[in-house]
């Protein structure tokens, strides 16, 4: 195999993820950075996402999706990273070995000294949430209907009903509309919108669009085309009740029922995965159970905002620079344990603290007036006050450098009830 | 008579819930922002609501059909949907840049439309 070159890193997707990684990566000091993406242009998800909100943290302004990428287009195009377009890769090894293809070169493997995972996530589909009913055309995901609408001029359905109140579900009952296509209206199954309030508010509420909660889709009708769905509350263990339901006609089923991280490749170089974010489990330098590959964005875990996943992605492709240039520096790791009110956090291992770390975490259920807090070693080593915490609000608890933390104990996220001197007085005496 | 109005902050992801007291249109108390960009936000919503455009317009010769389009700054929120129905109607030639303006003063409120990609021309070589 020793024909076969060899890239110091290799990122493997360019979405916001994978721009960000490889311009870190070049930036850190690495010469030889390849950018492969399966796509025709760079910029994954983010050019059919014309609407505004990106980058607010990150930039500090508020930036559409194509404006987004757009800046680290640019970047990238003029940091010298090469650009593999139209380029997938068909496997990847434990041995970080990988086979690419693309129509020019055919098939052939390379052997980077560093990977890092930028896949992103995919969409949840009718079979996985098991709607009965027919398999008519006219059943579709709401990213793949902002793909139709935004990229290549097609209308889905003119009478649309949408399933699931995830962020991209409410952007696209709004898309729709201005498209001139009625929207029934929106169903959530839980009692409380999946996406952010801020899109309940200027898409629904804008637009005069019902959003039902506790209510879902019992049946799909139709033989060819969908023609009529049938829709109904919900009961405490979320199975639909049967005298509430109701026919819409309806020439469109749009689903908007939750993200996947794709982690297909990540599968087959061995790299152990999350089951609560079905990502990898990564350290706090986004570095995966694998020696050399790193991950970060979607693929890890699904962000409610990009910037989050510009900033993962800069953790990993520093850290793949590092490990290229300096070697592996990551000894014992310890496991992030998730406490009151968290669900989950990412990274869910962590070797050391000694330059700081980002943690990233859900909250279970939805809280007011409460703290997040990380505890190391017994010690609080963050604490924020947080008005509100919410399940589809990703929170991030950036912890500065602790001295003298070269080996971390253990580690705990947790939220507490934010309460007067009592509670704090319990909590040192806890160290 | 006093009245309070509930509003939420459409300005970042932390969706600030705000209440706005007026009497008789005047206001007399804005609570529940996190931040100053809030209180504006409650302010404007409440006296004139605006919301940024975004949408496509067609592109003749590009690698893309569409070109994805923002207003330059939020423009009222009842021409909203009459301003995406006039660009609708706009097409352009590839290529365009990123920033290039699309369509001047959108329905008189003196903002602008503009490209918010690059997007190049289709050429005929692999």
């Amino acid at each position: 195999m020793s024909g076969a070159r060899k890239p110091q890193c290799v990122v493997v997707g360019a979405g916001p993820a994978g721009l960000g990684a490889a311009l870190a990566a070049r930036e850190a000091g690495l010469r030889d950075v390849m950018l492969v993406e399966r796509d025709f242009e760079l910029g994954g998800i983010l050019p059919q996402c014309i609407h505004d909100g990106f980058g607010s943290m990150v930039f500090g302004q508020v930036l559409t999706g194509p404006q987004y990428a757009q800046r680290y287009i640019d970047r990238v195009e003029k940091a010298g990273v090469e650009v593999k377009l139209n380029t997938m890769v068909l496997e990847m090894a434990p041995d970080r070995r990988m086979t690419l293809v693309n129509s020019r070169e055919g098939i052939y493997d390379i052997e980077p000294a560093s990977i890092v995972l930028a896949m992103g996530c995919r969409e949840r589909t009718r079979h996985q949430v098991m709607i009965p009913g027919y398999r008519p055309a006219g059943v579709i995901c709401a990213g793949a209907a902002q793909r139709d609408i935004n990229i290549d001029g097609l209308m889905p359905g003119r009478r649309v009903v949408i399933l699931g109140s995830g962020d991209i579900g409410l952007i696209m009952a709004r898309r729709f509309t201005l498209e001139g296509a009625e929207v029934e209206g929106v169903y959530e199954l839980m009692d409380h919108p999946g996406g952010l309030t801020r899109n309940v508010v200027q898409c629904l509420h804008d637009y005069d669009i019902p959003l039902h909660l506790s209510h879902t889709v019992a049946f799909i009708h139709g033989r060819k085309r969908v023609e009529a769905v049938t829709v109904a509350a919900v009961d405490g263990n979320l199975k639909p009740i049967k005298e509430s339901e109701r026919l819409v006609p309806c020439d469109a089923l749009v689903l908007s029922v939750g993200l996947i991280p794709e982690n297909e490749l990540s599968k087959q170089a061995g790299v152990e995965l999350d089951p609560v974010t079905s990502g990898p489990v990564v350290d706090e330098r986004m570095e995966t159970s694998v020696e050399g590959i790193f991950a970060c964005g979607n693929v890890v875990s699904v962000f409610d905002l990009v910037d989050w996943v510009t900033r993962t992605a800069e953790t990993a492709g520093r850290a793949a620079a590092e490990y290229v240039l300096e070697g592996r520096k990551r000894g014992a790791v310890v496991r992030v344990n998730p406490g009151r009110n968290v669900k989950f956090v990412v990274p869910q291992v962590v070797g050391s603290l000694d330059r700081g770390a980002d943690f990233y975490f859900r909250v279970e259920h939805p809280e007011r007036a409460v703290r997040a807090m990380v505890l190391a070693g017994g010690g609080e080593v963050y604490s924020r006050k947080a008005k509100m915490v919410r399940p589809p609000e990703m929170v991030h608890a950036g912890i500065d450098a602790v001295a003298g933390s070269g080996k971390v104990l253990d580690v705990t996220v947790e939220v507490v009830e934010e309460e007067g001197g009592a509670s704090k007085k319990k909590k040192r005496g806890r160290r | 008579m006093k009245n309070k109005h509930e509003l939420v902050c459409i300005n970042c992801p932390l969706s600030c819930g705000i209440e706005l007291t007026e009497e008789d249109g005047e206001i007399l108390e804005i609570s529940g922002a996190d931040c100053k960009v809030g209180l504006k936000y409650a302010e404007e919503e409440f006296r004139d609501p605006r919301r940024t455009v975004s949408t496509t317009v067609k592109v003749e010769g590009g690698v893309l059909p569409l070109l994805p389009v923002v207003s330059a700054s939020p423009i009222p929120k009842s021409l909203v949907t009459e301003a995406v129905r006039v660009l609708a109607k706009v097409a352009l030639k590839a290529p365009v840049a990123d920033g290039q303006v699309v369509y001047r003063d959108i329905l008189g409120t003196g903002v602008d439309i503009v490209s918010s990609r690059r997007l190049e021309a289709e050429t005929t070589a692999g």
